[in-house]
Order: structure tokens, then sequence, then C-alpha cells
């Protein structure tokens, strides 16, 4: 049988997936080559919405620099500003109050909350499964109302400022927080049993897009997908910054490194969070939601360098500081890129079907790869 | 009896004689055949549109919203909109495209369920041609519909559309053992092939209660491999719009799409139709027995409400799968069949013989 | 290691290695591009140091000369590096691919070589990432014009 098997000529074949496709989700164009339906390269092409936004940087404010930011990863765009902020306040060793640290940290994991909402509507409609999509907006709308009361934007917030906040949180922001938690600790179970539990989900992600503890170092594919290959990669833990510190919360580590491991490590990520919330949401200390900075900021020179973890994985932020109001040069290492790099590793030899599974396990977001 | 009152034959017989003595026997035949065909298109047409509405509210169902709203009263307009929109469309074409089977394709794909549908009993004697193969007949027509698919496939000149061909190809081919095998246990039961004389043989009873344990698994799995033979989800492999953003019909536009879009629905109401009448009596009336009295008063439900009531539930069942489950991948929806719908599919025959022979049933 | 055993243990491996002071927590190491490929070998290979995880990847545009600077952390050791290679060549800036020791690099190097316009030697895919192939010049690099799509304030 083999021996007719070999006989038979096949021929490889590219197809383009993207840009314009549902499952590279925005502007990705992946090069595939397949044989049959069976990937042998997987090929990203980038730069689709590349806007330069190091290069634009480079003209702006600090204060401005925090608003490009969450044009990157819209979906953890409060993390991303923080980010900046956290970098510039590193700059200019000031110490921001209490209470903003604490609402910063709210308001980060509810934001790692809705992108993890998001995604697990996005990845069950990538297999197909549509209903999830619309019960993760579903929920995902809550939070949004609560960004909108304290931000007054749903997407894209621009809450953060150097040194604290852009103005105090809403009135209500701790009771529909609360209210929030309430009803999702009811919701998430309903998410497991939609896809978790599912025979057909378990054996489209089980054993699918591998990824080594060592592979996932080396390519430096961080966040949850990282944990889910069984590498400590939690910026929370390693280098605590805001209120991190202080709240009691597991790093989540899974050693299978297949789609489910990683499709695991988010589920779980997102009881975490709500556990971080929970704690920190009834003991907000008093005080300045902001720390006094003067009108133009100017670092001292140097280079300074800050970490966090988005939703995605570890952005981090360099600046590089030659005493102007404006960076000499600021460079955002993107989580999504590197995770992006590790696609061809682990999509070869599995399916078409397989790729969109991993690429929604990776949960890219084409603006914060591009840049 | 009380649904002699419902009985259509001696109707249909009467306008027979009628258009037979009026005209020639030959012209009066021809004008039948263009009454009933004028019948079936209407049908066909109406049952797309409200299939498509029922699905959409379906979906809003099982998805905590609402949808279409707008047009009309709680949307039911929405899909003549649709329609409308659909028919005013551009023809789009592709540049390298096969043009002539391009454009055949959708017919050959809308053809096969509406020669399917004539056979289909929608009440005593509302049945436009009564086969004594029947059965065989619908399953060897319905399965041409994959040579439309497969054509759209090749002619788009669309890499997308080929592989969605090709694995719709794979897929209907072993499905459709599955669907005649899992058919042939219930005539091994009621010994006919003839679609009539199945519901006639399910007066005292449906077969799925009948028949118990392999009706039941036959049924499943007729419900699981028609689901496939159909390509709706959990089975839409060939359509697959986050792998291959549409699958065959990737290049079709306007009127050509709605053909495809028609076709699905209209299929989907074969598969609820057949599986009505082999397994839960067709038009004939829940009986339960010799309980004279409960027996009569279920007769007073006309046949072809009947009918349409157990259609309605699996065409709900089959939304309902097509809402809740991921996609299967190809590899696995072929090992599905292969290695355990088809052996299990012999196995519960082999019941079913052993039962019939035994007169294990009820 | 802390920063001192770390500089001890680099001295020893590139004499010629300069030390900046380092203004946050990270120990800064400039090398230049003849020695990277050394240094970086033992950085990965070397189980005192063993950097396996490169953070970040990036090149700065110094108008006197150029550098890449790569942030490497170790996961076994949990001790942090800021490697700085220093090309002086602006026109033509070459240097060693590191992608064969850290897979990230592949990627960031290709961001690096479209923006900045440093060739990475022996790198297995050089082309640019987010622009066009035919794109002129390297937009990152403070002398760079283009009167379209940079408004000058």
């Amino acid at each position: 049988m083999e021996e007719v098997a070999q006989n038979i000529e096949t021929q490889e074949y590219f197809i383009n997936m993207g840009p314009q496709h549902p499952s590279t989700h925005g502007v990705l164009r992946l090069m595939l080559t397949l044989d049959g339906e069976i990937i042998k390269k997987v090929e990203p092409h980038l730069g689709f919405i590349h806007r330069s936004i190091e290069k634009m940087c480079e003209k702006d404010s600090y204060q401005q620099v925090v608003h490009l930011t969450d044009r990157m990863d819209y979906l953890g765009c409060h993390i991303n500003n923080e980010a900046v902020c956290l970098t510039v306040e590193k700059g200019l060793e000031l110490e921001v109050p209490e209470r903003v640290k604490v609402i910063r940290t709210i308001i980060s994991e509810l934001t790692r909350l809705s992108s993890h909402q998001l995604w697990w509507g996005v990845m069950g409609m990538d297999l197909g499964a549509i209903t999830t999509f619309l019960y993760g907006f579903r929920d995902r709308e809550m939070i949004t109302d609560i960004f909108e009361e304290t931000c007054g934007a749903r997407l894209t917030m621009n809450y953060n400022v150097p040194g604290g906040l852009m103005f105090d949180i809403h009135p209500n922001f701790q009771n529909r927080t609360k209210q929030f938690l309430e009803h999702f600790k009811k919701k998430l179970p309903e998410y497991d049993e939609l896809l978790t539990g599912n025979v057909i989900f378990t054996e489209r992600t089980k054993g699918i897009g591998y990824l080594s503890k060592e592979d996932a170092i080396s390519y430096g594919v961080t966040g949850p997908s990282g944990r889910a290959s069984g590498f400590s990669c939690d910026v929370r833990k390693k280098n605590p910054y805001s209120a991190y510190d202080r709240v009691d919360f597991k790093e989540i580590l899974f050693m299978e490194g297949d789609c489910f491991a990683r499709y695991q490590a988010r589920i779980a990520e997102m009881w975490e969070s709500m556990k971080i919330i929970e704690q920190l949401i009834d003991n907000i200390p008093e005080g300045e939601y902001k720390a006094k900075t003067k009108a133009v900021i100017k670092l001292p020179p140097g280079e300074y360098y800050q970490r966090v973890e988005t939703p995605r994985g570890e952005l981090g932020v360099y600046i590089i500081s030659d005493n102007k109001k404006n960076p000499y040069r600021v460079k955002f290492r993107s989580p999504g890129f590197s995770n992006l790099s590790a696609l061809d590793k682990m999509a070869r030899g599995f399916k078409i079907a397989d790729l969109v599974a991993i690429m929604s396990t990776l949960d890219l977001v084409i603006p914060d790869i591009d840049r | 009896m009380g649904f002699s009152i419902y009985d259509f034959s001696d109707f249909i017989n009467n306008i027979h004689a009628f258009l037979s003595e009026t005209f020639s026997p030959v012209a009066g035949n021809i004008i039948g055949m263009v009454i009933v065909a004028a019948c079936f298109l209407g049908f066909i047409a109406l049952l797309g549109l409200s299939l498509v509405y029922i699905e959409r509210k379906v979906c809003a169902l099982f998805q905590q919203r609402l949808g279409p709203m707008r047009v009309g009263k709680w949307g039911t307009a929405q899909t003549v909109a649709d329609i409308i929109k659909l028919i005013f469309k551009e023809p789009l074409m592709t540049k390298d495209s096969d043009k002539f089977l391009f454009n055949l394709a959708p017919f050959i794909v809308m053809i096969a369920p509406v020669m399917a549908i004539s056979l289909i009993p929608f009440s005593k004697g509302l049945q436009a041609v009564d086969f004594d193969i029947g059965i065989f007949y619908i399953v060897a027509v319905s399965s041409i519909g994959v040579t439309g698919i497969l054509l759209a496939g090749w002619s788009s000149n669309n890499k997308y559309s080929l592989i969605g061909a090709m694995r719709s190809g794979a897929q209907i081919v072993s499905y459709e053992l599955s669907v005649i095998l899992s058919l042939l246990t219930i005539v091994v039961l009621s010994g006919s092939l003839q679609l009539s004389v199945i519901v006639e043989s399910q007066r005292e009873g449906w077969w799925i209660f009948r028949g118990h344990i392999p009706a039941i698994i036959a049924f499943i799995i007729f419900i699981v491999a028609s689901t496939a033979e159909s390509n709706r989800g959990p089975f839409d492999m060939a359509e697959a719009e986050s792998e291959l953003t549409a699958g065959f019909h990737t290049e079709y536009s306007g009127i050509k799409f709605a053909y495809f879009f028609l076709a699905e629905y209209v299929n989907m109401f074969i598969i609820a139709a057949v599986g009505a009448t082999i397994f839960f009596g067709g038009w004939m009336p829940l009986h339960i027995g010799n309980i004279e009295f409960f027996n009569n008063a279920m007769d007073l439900i006309p046949p072809v409400i009947w009918f349409f009531m157990k259609v309605s539930a699996i065409i709900f069942l089959l939304m309902w799968f097509k809402w809740t489950f991921p996609r299967l991948r190809i590899d696995q929806m072929l090992t599905l069949e292969w290695k355990y719908l088809l052996p299990l599919n012999i196995m519960n025959i082999l019941l079913m013989s052993i039962v019939v022979l035994t007169d294990f049933h009820f | 290691m802390n920063n001192d055993d770390l500089k001890q243990k680099i001295l020893t491996i590139v004499p010629s290695a300069e030390f900046t002071d380092p203004v946050y927590e990270f120990l800064n190491v400039t090398v230049l591009p003849a020695d990277l490929r050394k240094l970086a070998e033992q950085f990965n290979s070397d189980p005192d140091l063993s950097f396996d995880y490169m953070f970040c990847l990036t090149g700065v545009d110094w108008v006197t000369h150029m550098m890449v600077v790569y942030h490497l952390y170790s996961t076994k050791n949990d001790h942090t590096v800021v490697m700085k290679v220093k090309i002086d060549d602006r026109e033509n800036p070459e240097v060693e691919t590191l992608c064969d020791i850290w897979k990230t690099a592949e990627f960031h190097e290709r961001e690096v070589y479209d923006l900045f316009g440093i060739k990475f030697l022996n790198h297995p895919d050089l082309r640019r990432i987010f622009l066009e192939d035919d794109w002129v010049g390297y937009p990152m690099r403070k002398d760079y014009v283009d009167p379209v799509n940079i408004v000058e304030l």
C-alpha cells in the first residue's frame, strides 16, 4: 500500500491566507505552502497596518506617546498605556500614590478579562461554533460599560497619564465591578460547558500546535501561550509593578504546550484576574489620583526599560532619552510579534483547520504586531 | 376513521380525471405535471424564505439576541429583502474561471433537492410521484448535488474553492453510505422501499418506537450522517468560513449564490422530511396500540400538520447542532464515518434483522 | 549572578568589552561587531550565564554610529544583561546574525533591517518585514526624510 502511495506524484502549492480572511483577525497575510491540506510552511507577511508608531513617538512629548500605545494592542490598551507611564515614572523617579497603583491594577485586570472574553468568543468562532462569539461579547459588554463610565471610552481608553490617572474613578465603579464579578462567576462555568467539555472541541485542540518549553523560550513566546508550554514568564510575578506585589494570585502553568493547554491557561487566567480584582476592589486607598508632574516632562539622559504583562504576553517599553521633551528612541517589544514568529514552527505538519486553531490560541492582534 | 376526511387521494384523482376529460389524456397528464411543478417551485421558494427566517430566529434564540426585527413585523420580510438584494447584485465571475461549468453548477446543486422533494408524502395522496423504489431513488438523486459542488469548486479557479469542493466530495461520498444503511435498517423492518407503504406500515405506531433499540441507533446515525451530507455544521467543512472563507461558493455572488443558499435549506428540509417519514411515520398521527380514544383524538389533527410538526422538530434539531458545536476537521470527520458509524451501522442492520426474524418488535 | 560577577565573566570572554554605568537595573555591555558572535555563543551555552530568553532586540541610530541592542534574560539563573553592539560604518552597517541562537531574533532582525538598514550576515531570510520590498531608505534612521508621510511640526 505504501509503495502505491509513494508512486502518486503530489505537488506542493501556495495559498494566500489573508490579508482579507476571516480568521487572521485583521490584516495578516500568511503564505501557506501546502501538500494537499497538510501545511509544509507558513510564511507571515506583515506590515499592512504598520504605522511606524515608534517613529511617531520620536516627535511626540511623553504625554502624547501614551496615547499612541493604545492603538497597538487595542484589546489591552490600558496595560499598554500603563507600560509607558511606568517607564516615564521610572525615569523621573516618581512615586505614584497608592490609590493610583491599585486602580491601575484593577483596570488592568478588567482589561485582561475583557480581552480574554473576546478571545474566547473568537476562538470558538474560528473552530466553527459561532454562538461562543456572541456569548463572549455579551459578557464583555459589562466591562466596556464600566470603562465607559470611568474612562470615557470603551475601547481605546487613555486613562493613564505619566504620574497617575487622568481623573478619579466614577462613584459607581466599585459597585458595578462587583456586580460584574458576581455575574461573570456564573457565566465562566457556562463557557467551560460550551467548549471545554465538548468532544469535538477537545479533539480539535488536544495535541495540536505543540510548542516545547525550549522553543517557547527561544522564540520568546510569552503570555498565556508561553505559560501553556511551561515557560514561567508572568511579569506580574517576576517583576511586580503597580499593586501586583501585594495581591495573592497563581501563575498559571501548563506543560502540554498544545492548543488545549493554551486555551485552558487563558480560562484559568480569567479566574486569577477575578481573584485579583476581588482582593483590591474594596481596598482602594484614599488619596490623590495623580502625582504632581511638570507640564513638560523631560527624562534624564539614559535608557529605561519596563516590562508589563498584557493579555497576550510581555510588552516591553524601551525608551532612550537625551534630555529633550521628546524621547530619542522608543521601542515597543510587542508580545504578538514574537508569538507570531513561532507560528511556522507550531503549524508545520498540521492541516489548514489546525492552523486556524493555532492562530486563535496565540491570540494575535495585528496592530500589536505591525505597530 | 378520522383521517379519511383529510385524504387527498380522491381530490387529486378528481383533478386528474377532470384534466383528462377536458383535454386529451396526454395533454391532461402534461398539464397535471405543469401544475405540480408550479406548486413545487412555489413551495420551494416559500420553503427557502421561511427556513432562512427560522434559521435566523433559532440562531438568535441560542445566541441570546433577537435576530432580524426591522423589516416587517418581527423581521418577517427580512429574507424577502435579502432575496431582492441578491437578485439585483452583479453576478461576478473570476477571470480564468470555466464559464460554462461555473454557471451550470448552481443549477445542478438545485436540481437534486427538487427531484428528491417530489417523492415526499406530505399527506395521504398528497405525493407527486410514488415509486416503489422510493428510498433508493431519493438517495440516488440527492447524491447528484455533490457533482454541482465539485463543479463549482473546480470551475471557480480558486484554491479555496477547490479545497472546499474536494472536502465536500470526500465527505458526501462517505456519509452517503451511512445514510443509506441507516434507512435500510428501517426498510428491513417495513419490508418496502415505497414511501407510501412505509408510512402506511406505521399505522399502529412509529418505527422509532416499534423498532426500539436498533431503530433509535439508526435514527441517531441518520441524523449525524445526513447533517454531514447536507454540508451543515458541525460538518460544514466544505464552507468552513473560518478556514476557507466560504469554500466552494467563495466566487459566487448574486442570484447564483442564492441558489446554493436555497439548495442548502431545501436539502435540510428533505433530510427532515425523509427522517420524519421513515422513523416518525410521516403524516401518520401518533397512534399507541389499540387505545381507540387516544388514536381517534390524534386523528383529528390533519396529517399535513403532523408531517410539518415532525419535520419542524427535526429541522430544529439540525439547527441546534449547527449553532452549538464547533466544526470537525476533515480527517476526524472521515474517521468518524469509516471507523465508527459504518461498522456500527452494519452491526445495527444485523441486529435489526435478528429483531425482525424473531419478531421482537412491537 | 549579580551584575559585578557578570561583568567579570564577560571580561574573561571579551576583554575589550565596555560597560556603561547602569542607569537602571540591567547591566549594559557594549562590544564590537567582531566580538558579538563569540560573546553571544558564550552567553547562551555557558551554564553560569545561560541567557536563553532574548526579550528584546532593537536598533538605535546614534547619528555617529549605529547600534543593535539585545536584551537577554536567563530563565535558569534569573539575571539580565543588555548586550549592545556598536557599528561604526553607518553607510553599510553589518553584523552577524544571532537567529540560530535565539530564534526570536529572526523576526526582530528583519525588523531592524527593515527600519534601520542594518544587515545581518548569514540571516536565513533577510527581507523587509513591514515595508514593501521596493521601499527606498530606512525610516527609523534619524536622517530619513519623507516629505509626504512625515509631517514636521
